[in-house]
């Protein structure tokens, strides 16, 4: 991707199937919010108030999945009005808590809770925005952090490429000091197959990591999975694991299915 | 121009509101001939997916139906299994997930006066405009803000989707010094707060008074946040499991969120609900403080939102300081819980309203079945009729600008959370 600086980028933020939580990495700026809408010219931010839809954008945010027939044409048009498109949380890196959706026959959700079900517009998968257009970065997590997303404005702002940490959270919670609760306390964390960038939050609580920034790089879930049932998880249980925020997440989608099978034997 | 033009207003994505939604308004020989707030945001199927999973993760779950409001979805079902399992938290545990839920409470109204509602009355598109006129207000709003989600950090590292609430309390307990430096800053707070309720309370609002129910909990001694029965201003008083007998929720074509109606009506839930039910249990001075600058309850005035949340932040300060007062480290922050079949059924008031939650639970502590009734579900018919008579009180003959403005300031009032809702707003008019 090109990163020239923008003198004043204009940034747009879009949201699509989600809960609106990673626009809060904007909004829960408090004060330097102001400083960031001097710095960049929000134009589009339907939470926070500006609708410029088709206004050609240096940098254009998008959080949520894609699960209408509707979002499978704005996300083109967004496309087209981007420079640099940039997916932030795990909706829109891996289709979100509602990928889980995509195992199942969700048309018959849709009949079981709407008595109106035909004017119901869903798809049947939550998918990424990459599945359906080229996306120049991906910020993993559920929610992504203010600091992940000024990160990409200030690299774009200075002409460099974002960086991207695709390391453990095991890594991060070492550096912290925290005592591991996986090998000390024995409770199931995923902290060694999940990116790190929240901050190591779960085991400085002395609880098991979830999971919500997605797979690692190099992650190993056969291990993983070996321990978690050493310590007495069923195949059931293993498989919950990783069907959890970012089920559709090729590498725990993976895990998950392999789980399931070999507790099939 | 002519009384008998028919005209279409079309607002396709409706600015400042938490998720998506649009309001078709036709009027025909001046007379409002359709009126539909649509609500699109795609739905989720949480209710289907928690299906099969152990209740331990229900909490975690929950939390993703909405950024804005997670402790509320949190605290929700943790306090529904808990009840189940007869497990007693203890008063720490208690004490905190109150605190914990002022700091949501504290964000969210900080966030939905000055970044959504605010500008609407100054003439400005948007936070950022406003700040240029009011910067000093502005940025006040953002500092409540921001320590709304700080005390929320407290007990759950993170203020959206926080990871410290499990079913038995919390995952851990902050220390005394922690507790110390933000009493400070709380108390820090308090005149800013108080500033707040004078400063909305002096903006000009449109003189609009209708009749409807007001719906909110309400417990015997304290302001009702987390605990308490759920009560109706035609005098209802009924315990969460009841609710189900009352309410009832069926679904429209023109909406991805399901429609609630008691008695066949709409009715009113949120901050002016919960004032005009539990003004009595507001401190004495703050009650004083209402009647200085002339905020008479209960009020028919839906506008009266934006100045019941600037209240209701006064109050989650006041009750994070009382109860904070003799902090100390529990002996241990949760209790362990034994799973039992049975249906758990809680409600708590989220920022935008009363919050219901119900659970099947099996023998191995597995979800059967759930279902989730949010807030902005529940006021949905209340907008559209608030809308309607609204609108007729304003006057249709106004421009389309001006209509649209006014439907979206009427709209903004609730707060509506479409991503809560539809686990919201295109206006499309015509004349």
């Amino acid at each position: 991707m090109s990163t020239h600086p923008p003198s004043r980028p204009r940034v747009a933020v879009h949201k699509f199937s989600s809960c609106d939580g990673c626009q809060l990495a904007f909004l829960n700026l408090g004060e330097d919010l102001l400083t960031l809408a001097a710095r960049v010219d929000l134009v589009y931010f339907a939470e926070a108030g500006p609708l410029d839809v088709d206004t050609e954008v240096d940098i254009a945010f998008v959080e949520g999945s894609v699960s209408t027939p509707e979002d499978l044409e704005r996300i083109q048009r967004i496309r087209a009005h981007s420079r640099v498109l940039v997916a932030i949380g795990a909706c829109a890196v891996s289709g979100g808590i509602q990928g889980l959706r995509n195992s199942v026959d969700s048309a018959s959700w849709v009949a079981q809770i709407y008595d109106h079900p035909a004017a119901i517009a869903s798809l049947e998968h939550s998918t990424p925005i990459a599945t359906h257009v080229p996306v120049d970065f991906e910020l993993w997590g559920c929610p992504v952090t203010s600091t992940q997303v000024l990160g990409v404005v200030n690299a774009l702002l200075l002409g460099v490429s974002p960086r991207d940490d695709a390391d453990k959270v095991c890594t991060e919670c070492k550096r912290q000091g925290h005592p591991c609760v996986l090998v000390t306390h024995g409770i199931p964390c995923m902290g060694p197959v999940t990116r790190t960038g929240c901050g190591a939050l779960c085991p400085s609580l002395g609880r098991d990591c979830y999971g919500c920034f997605g797979p690692a790089e190099n992650a190993n879930t056969n291990a993983l999975s070996v321990q978690f049932a050493r310590l007495g998880l069923d195949a059931q249980a293993i498989a919950r694991r990783f069907q959890s925020i970012n089920s559709q997440a090729p590498v725990f989608r993976l895990a998950a299915e392999r789980t399931r099978t070999a507790g099939d034997e | 121009m002519s009384e008998s033009r028919n005209v279409t207003i079309r607002v396709p994505v409706l600015a400042r509101v938490e998720g998506e939604g649009a309001l078709d308004l036709a009027i025909e020989q001046g007379d409002i001939k359709e009126l539909r707030l649509r609500i699109f945001e795609p739905p989720r199927f949480f209710e289907k997916f928690l299906e099969g999973r152990h209740y331990a993760e229900v909490p975690d779950f929950v939390a993703r139906i909405c950024g804005i409001c997670p402790v509320a979805y949190q605290v929700t079902a943790a306090q529904a299994l808990e009840a189940l399992f007869d497990l007693d938290i203890g008063p720490w545990a208690r004490a905190m997930r109150r605190v914990f839920y002022c700091g949501e409470w504290i964000q969210s109204h900080s966030l939905h006066i000055h970044l959504l509602a605010a500008p609407d009355f100054f003439g400005c598109g948007n936070a950022i405009e406003l700040a240029r006129i009011a910067p000093e207000e502005v940025r006040r709003g953002l500092r409540l803000q921001a320590l709304g989600n700080e005390l929320m950090e407290l007990f759950g590292a993170r203020s959206v989707h926080p990871v410290g609430v499990r079913v038995g309390g919390f995952h851990a307990a902050p220390s005394p010094e922690r507790i110390h430096a933000m009493r400070e800053r709380l108390a820090a707070a308090l005149p800013e707060a108080e500033a707040l309720v004078r400063w909305t309370a002096g903006i000009a609002l449109p003189p609009d008074a209708q009749d409807f129910v007001s719906v909110a909990m309400r417990d015997p001694v304290d302001y009702a946040i987390e605990h308490g029965g759920i009560a109706a201003s035609d005098g209802l008083l009924i315990d969460a499991a009841a609710y189900p007998e009352h309410f009832v929720e069926r679904h429209e074509p023109h909406s991805t969120a399901l429609f609630s109606s008691y008695r066949g009506a709409p009715y009113l839930v949120g901050p002016l609900a919960r004032l005009n039910l539990n003004r009595d249990r507001l401190p004495d001075d703050v009650q004083a403080l209402l009647a200085e600058v002339g905020f008479a309850l209960p009020s028919g005035n839906v506008f009266h939102s934006m100045l019941a949340r600037a209240v209701e932040i006064l109050l989650a300060l006041r009750e994070a300081l009382r109860l904070f007062a003799d902090y100390r480290v529990p002996a241990a922050p949760w209790v362990a819980a034994k799973p039992r079949a049975g249906v758990a059924v809680g409600c708590t008031e989220a920022p935008r309203g009363l919050l219901w939650h119900r659970y099947e639970i099996d023998a191995d502590g597995l979800v059967r079945s759930a279902r989730i009734v949010p807030p902005t579900a529940q006021n949905q018919a209340r907008i559209e009729e608030d809308l309607r008579l609204s609108l007729l009180n304003f006057g249709l003959d106004h421009a389309d600008d001006a209509l649209r403005l006014h439907c979206e300031k009427v709209i903004r009032n609730y707060d509506p959370c479409i991503s809560c809702a539809t686990h919201f707003l295109r206006l499309n008019v015509s004349r």
